[in-house]
């Protein structure tokens, strides 16, 4: 395993199966997210119901949000996987090509080109996003644990948000047409009868990718998902302000 | 026809290289690159100046030897080897520019030559087949189907002229590599030595320096000889699998308890 990691092939391989995971992930996300097209329906929204069912999955075999902390520690072994390898290969293959001479673009499409580009843009929308809807750092429209539609309406009720959002989601599809594709090759499950269908399955899931994340910010912005109750804790602490 | 050329002009490894500007005049159309370069050689040499070097052998697109940059793509416009380029494929009056074929691993001896010595060590390192010496095995005992045959022999026609390393972003000559790999593993006669090839023709590719494949498809487009890019594909497989499976010489043993 060791002498696989070290040769270039190795290093490939390792990129595009945690790119696999990776995508797999995403596609779970976004059918996830999609709870909140029910909208705020009755005491609890659909959305809330999900996320507080996603901590509760596998009790009592494990502990609570025991299957979540799995997920999360086998995403981030991945992602760091993902990029120490993709780093280490830029540094061999910027040794490989002299600098002064570019190769010469003849047909390769512009997506594979800005891999690192749309990479490195996306780690960084990845820490934004968990330090505003996963540790609620960033709290510039209001935030409250466990309530993700109050949280995702209130939210995507600022133009900024849904602009960083549909920006990063362009992102995503730009790394992920070449991705998808690149990944099945390096794999080496491409063939010339395949490559066709393998193609458009790349460009339509990443698609459907896109697509499917792109309704949750566009429907609260646009106001076709309506405003949730006012959570508990902000009745309280209007209560508590009254009669303080 | 007449053209304005921009030649690498590079007197040794070592040394800087520059572009140099020359005329040609009075070229036939039908002239092929290298003799539009050979007249200018002519003449430079009429006029005691140093020749610009090229590398060519054959002369018919089967050797592999010339390796020239033609206004920046490796063997020029057309997809076939340098020596197979007419100068009709040119605008009268064009400004051409010529380099060598560019790539660390590939050090520019003078002028537009090159040490391609890396790709052959890549062969040594594994693009051979044992060939048992004594009393031959009943052919019919090595069956090829035809369509295993020919996507060998597709791979096989790989005349290892370096255009595919030259082509890459990132320097890779995977798609080399994997046309040896292809060639040799999809045959009967190649089976012995199967994993053991492509574990160390790998590692010698990586050894000489060469990069890795981002799967951008460059090689396969500059290729003279069309290599298809799934010879890369299998190239991932067998070193995956070679890589990853047991080595034979070290089985599991079983007891009980």
């Amino acid at each position: 395993m060791v002498e696989f990691w070290r040769s270039t092939i190795g290093k490939k391989t390792f990129v595009a199966v945690t790119g696999t995971i990776l995508v797999g992930y995403l596609i779970l996300h976004m059918v996830g997210n999609l709870n909140s097209l029910f909208g705020p329906t009755g005491a609890e929204p659909r959305v809330d119901w999900y996320a507080g069912w996603l901590r509760e999955l596998g009790e009592p075999l494990l502990p609570f949000a025991g299957a979540l902390w799995i997920v999360r520690a086998i995403l981030l072994g991945s992602v760091i996987i993902h990029i120490t390898g993709v780093v280490q290969l830029r540094f061999r293959n910027r040794d490989a090509r002299p600098a002064r001479y570019p190769a010469r673009k003849i047909g390769r499409s512009w997506e594979s080109g800005v891999m690192m580009t749309s990479g490195i843009l996306l780690a960084a929308f990845i820490v934004f996003h968990i330090l505003q809807f996963t540790t609620l750092t960033v709290d510039v429209t209001p935030l409250h644990h466990e309530q993700v539609y109050f949280n995702l309406y209130n939210a995507f009720q600022e133009w900024y948000f849904v602009a960083i959002y549909l920006v990063a989601l362009i992102l995503i599809g730009v790394h992920l047409r070449h991705g998808i594709w690149s990944l099945v090759q390096t794999l080496g499950l491409d063939s010339p009868a395949r490559n066709r269908g393998i193609r458009y399955g790349a460009t339509t899931l990443t698609l459907v990718i896109v697509v499917g994340f792109a309704l949750v910010p566009i429907l609260f912005w646009t106001g076709l998902l309506d405003a949730p109750e006012p959570p508990a804790a902000t009745i309280t602490a209007i209560a508590g302000g009254l009669t303080g | 026809m007449n053209f304005t050329l921009e030649i690498w002009r590079q007197f040794d490894t070592g040394e800087e290289g520059r572009y140099e500007d020359f005329t040609v005049e009075g070229i036939d159309p039908e002239a092929s690159f290298l003799e539009m370069l050979d007249q200018l050689n002519e003449r430079l040499t009429e006029e005691e100046r140093r020749t610009v070097a090229f590398d060519s052998d054959c002369r018919e697109g089967i050797c592999g030897t010339c390796s020239l940059v033609i206004n920046d793509t490796p063997h020029g416009p057309r997809q076939v080897t340098s020596c197979q380029t007419y100068m009709r494929d040119f605008e009268d009056g064009a400004t051409i520019r010529v380099e060598p074929f560019r790539s660390t691993t590939f050090p520019v001896i003078r002028d537009l030559v090159t040490d391609r010595s890396a790709l052959d060590r890549v062969i040594q390192a594994g693009g051979y087949t044992g060939a048992t010496t004594g009393p031959q095995p009943e052919p019919n005992s090595m069956p090829v189907a035809p369509e295993v045959q020919e996507k060998a022999m597709d791979a096989a026609i790989c005349i290892g002229c370096g255009a595919c390393v030259a082509a890459c972003p990132n320097g890779a000559a995977m798609l080399f590599t994997g046309a040896k790999v292809t060639h040799l593993n999809l045959l009967p006669q190649g089976q012995a030595e199967r994993g053991n090839r492509a574990n160390s023709m790998v590692e010698q590719m990586d050894e000489e320096g060469f990069g890795g494949c981002t799967n951008f498809g460059e090689c396969s487009r500059v290729c003279p000889q069309e290599i298809s890019l799934d010879v890369i594909g299998m190239l991932n497989r067998e070193y995956r699998k070679a890589r990853l499976s047991r080595d034979p010489k070290d089985p599991p043993t079983m007891l009980a308890q």
